[in-house]
């Protein structure tokens, strides 16, 4: 038997587990079943790390092993990978070990309409998945089983954002040729429609949200997104304006040109704008660079935009222009770290950090359109755990008990 | 009802590299091609491009008679079986086997028509009301192809399908695949590095290496008559012993066959078989023979010293050593070996009592003999 293991020091507990038996014959502690539709043992042990284990043949196993350490390292999303077992006595299969998603949301739970509301659920859902596909295609990965059930989501402000977490039948190339990307594309519409039709078959889809047209919208949200991010844009040589245009719609969208291509035609009248390298993550990585704060995309926004606002107010109570920097900095210990230090500990951990203070806002901006005036921070805050978050469920980890 | 023609199918990509320099093939309408070769041998490259999932660099596909180059997968109309794909537990099998015809607006009717239809092919008549849970592994096996036939497609396409499967579950999914073509009748192309699978499955099997066709024939034309010795050693298990030999002809048409110190004689047929050694007089050649031929009837023998004896059961497989080079394709042609002995492998019948240490004399059916080319690896044959 082989256990090939990833920072040993932090995930050393994994050696201590029943490797040689069958998986679905252990029994330490922690251990559960994970809900979702599986092909194989699929089970999750909860701890203070918690971690997915998938119990497949050797050869699938180091395979998705590989993958998804070199989707991890694309800084593609998905589960981080922690260890892979083979050669297990009398041909049993191997194992593949995954770090457990903190805050993901099943898409069962997530279309059920369980927890907390998200307006136009079905739109944001496949918007997030087709983001997916989107960013692992430009990255030369075809995904060849994109299904709801290969996927977690995670709240990211009033979105939600998509996590590959099964690539058995996944391949990385250079590119990926039209026709391995219009298949991919056709594989997830079809699955997606499967199992919203499970689901509603189950009596378990939300309100409002219709499997066939939901399934077909994949594919225009994919193509629309695909367009913006790579084709070439040609415009008058005084008009470079457009360039900039270019990139902020690209911003919106959450990428950030790397690379741009600006090539002047023969005549030297036209230019064409070729998008060369485009990253996931504008947001985020601003975020990041001014605060040190991990959060999704739309969470990043949300976050920066209240730091300009935040910086506003400085500045007019200064009388004088405030550096982003400081400003970034005076809004984590003020306003961020304030609103989540408020926040009882038993409650806090229901939600990402990022997520939580993002509703904070949209509470304080419900309650302020209702007062017809701004309500303070400390008074949103205490509004919001009393009536929202005190009664939402914790979704740090889901186990099939709260499924 | 649908053939597929390549003509001088070409793969090169951008660095220079050429997958598949010109492919020339053909599949029948209703017939099931295999397509074989060791990784690396550009099938799952052919495969791709006929799929629509690798633009073709040279040379066209034809779907019966139309040229497909530029078209995409979904309009070739073409069904690649055996991605993964999962029952829904809340569906019926009729749903589980009809849902995707949903996106394309199938009307209602014709959905229980045509779900009915492959229900009845694939014996699931009297489950289609039940669901998943309620299956037996082989019925819930059937549902998920039941998805890929309920499509209509003019081809099939599978890309080594069983190759995540256990050995048992292989032969039985192998069994049921091609049962079920044959009910079908929808041409199919099969893509595996397993031999036994192309052997077992195939109306006819394509051998390539390096992206050339090296042979296309039955399983039984293969296996009898290889035109090349790269055929004759990847087909068959295990492989074709192949030793350097020299030939000799008498006046007469008789053929003498020198391996290491030890002499084949053919005459008669067996000569006749192998005509065309009248032009390799008095040089070396590849002489090949499988190891089933060895030790049963024969007119000629040959004496050797057993090394190893394997006991399968059903067959004795005899290991040991003759005084003669060994013979092998490669990729870039064919490689002598410069050990002056080598292995041979003969398998006789279970209740052979031979030891490790004997002294053998395994009869040579020398009507079962092969000879090839030591430059080109050319079978050399009637001509």
């Amino acid at each position: 038997m082989r256990l090939q293991l990833v920072k040993a020091a932090e995930h050393g507990s994994v050696v201590n587990w029943p490797l040689d038996q069958p998986l679905s014959e252990w029994s330490i502690d922690g251990m559960q079943k994970v809900a979702g539709l599986h092909r194989h043992v699929v089970r999750m042990v909860e701890g203070e790390i918690s971690y997915v284990v998938k119990e497949i043949p050797d050869l699938l196993a180091e395979r998705e092993w590989r993958l998804l350490r070199e989707l991890a390292e694309a800084g593609l999303p998905t589960a981080e990978v922690i260890g892979v077992v083979t050669g297990r006595d009398d041909d049993a299969d191997g194992l593949l070990i995954t770090r457990h998603l903190d805050f993901s949301l099943p898409y069962r739970t997530l279309l059920s309409g369980r927890g907390l509301r998200i307006p136009y659920l079905g739109e944001r859902m496949l918007d997030a998945l087709a983001g997916l596909l989107v960013r692992l295609h430009l990255a030369g990965f075809y995904w060849g089983d994109c299904s709801l059930s290969n996927t977690l989501f995670r709240r990211d402000a009033n979105a939600l954002a998509a996590y590959i977490i099964d690539v058995e039948t996944g391949e990385r190339h250079e590119t990926l040729s039209v026709g391995q990307r219009r298949l991919d594309l056709q594989i997830a519409t079809e699955n997606v429609l499967g199992g919203l039709l499970d689901l509603q078959m189950g009596g378990l889809l939300a309100d409002g949200i219709d499997p066939v047209e939901t399934a077909l919208a994949i594919e225009q949200s994919y193509e629309r997104l695909w367009a913006e991010l790579t084709e070439v844009d040609e415009f008058n040589a005084d008009e470079t304006f457009l360039v900039d245009k270019r990139l902020r719609r690209l911003h919106d969208l959450g990428f950030d040109a790397a690379e741009l291509e600006l090539v002047t035609t023969v005549d030297g009248s036209r230019l064409r704008l070729v998008p060369r390298v485009v990253e996931h993550g504008f947001h985020a990585q601003r975020l990041r660079a001014l605060t040190g704060l991990e959060a999704g995309e739309n969470q990043s926004r949300r976050l920066l935009n209240d730091i300009s606002r935040y910086r506003a107010v400085l500045e007019q109570r200064g009388g004088r222009k405030v550096p982003e920097s400081v400003a970034a900095a005076r809004w984590l210990d003020e306003r961020f770290e304030r609103a989540l230090a408020a926040i009882p500990p038993e409650m806090a951990s229901k939600l990402e950090p990022a997520e939580l203070y993002h509703q904070v806002l949209e509470h304080r901006w419900f309650l302020s359109e209702r007062a017809g005036g701004d309500v303070g921070l400390d008074e949103t805050v205490a509004s919001y755990v009393a009536d929202v978050l005190a009664n939402a469920p914790a979704e740090q980890i889901l186990t099939l008990d709260d499924i | 009802m649908s053939t597929l023609r390549m003509n001088k199918l070409q793969k090169r990509y951008d660095n220079g590299f050429e997958a598949v320099p010109g492919l020339d093939l053909e599949i029948h309408d209703g017939e099931f091609l295999v397509l074989v070769g060791p990784s690396g041998c550009g099938k799952s490259t052919v495969l791709r491009m006929v799929a629509g999932l690798e633009d073709i660099t040279g040379g066209e596909l034809m779907i019966d008679d139309v040229v497909v180059n530029g078209m995409g997968p979904q309009q070739r109309d073409i069904a690649m079986v055996f991605q993964s794909y999962a029952l829904y537990p809340n569906m019926t099998v009729a749903d589980n086997i009809a849902f995707a015809m949903k996106l394309r607006k199938t009307d209602k009717e014709e959905i229980k028509t045509k779900v009915a239809e492959v229900a009845e092919l694939l014996e699931l008549t009297p489950v289609l009301d039940r669901k998943p849970g309620q299956l037996s592994g082989g019925q819930r096996q059937r549902v998920a192809m039941g998805r890929a036939i309920v499509r209509n497609p003019k081809l099939f396409l599978m890309d080594e399908p069983l190759s995540n499967l256990d050995a048992k579950l292989r032969v039985q999914t192998r069994a049921e695949i091609s049962k079920l073509q044959r009910r079908l009748g929808v041409t199919t192309m099969y893509v595996t590095h397993d031999q036994i699978e192309a052997m077992t499955m195939g109306d006819r099997v394509a051998v390539l290496r390096r992206g050339v066709l090296m042979q296309c024939a039955t399983p039984a034309d293969l296996y009898e008559s290889p035109e090349n010795l790269f055929v004759a050693q990847f087909i068959g298990s295990p492989s074709m012993n192949v030793v350097r030999g020299s030939v000799s002809c008498s006046a007469e048409d008789d053929i003498d066959l020198t391996v290491g110190s030890q002499t084949i004689s053919l005459s008669g047929e067996a000569a006749g078989r192998l005509k065309g050694l009248r032009s390799y007089d008095g040089r070396d050649i590849a002489v090949g023979i499988r190891s089933e031929a060895l030790g049963g009837d024969g007119t000629s023998s040959i004496d050797v010293t057993v090394d190893l004896v394997e006991m399968l059961g059903s067959e004795l497989l005899v290991h040991s050593t003759i005084e003669a080079p060994a013979v092998r394709a490669i990729d870039t042609g064919v490689e002598l070996s410069d050990q002056r002995k080598s292995s041979i492998v003969a398998s006789l019948d279970p209740r052979n009592q031979v030891k490790v240490g004997d002294r053998l004399r395994l009869a040579v059916d020398t009507l079962r003999m092969h000879a090839f080319d030591l430059e080109t690896g050319e079978a050399i044959g009637r001509r």
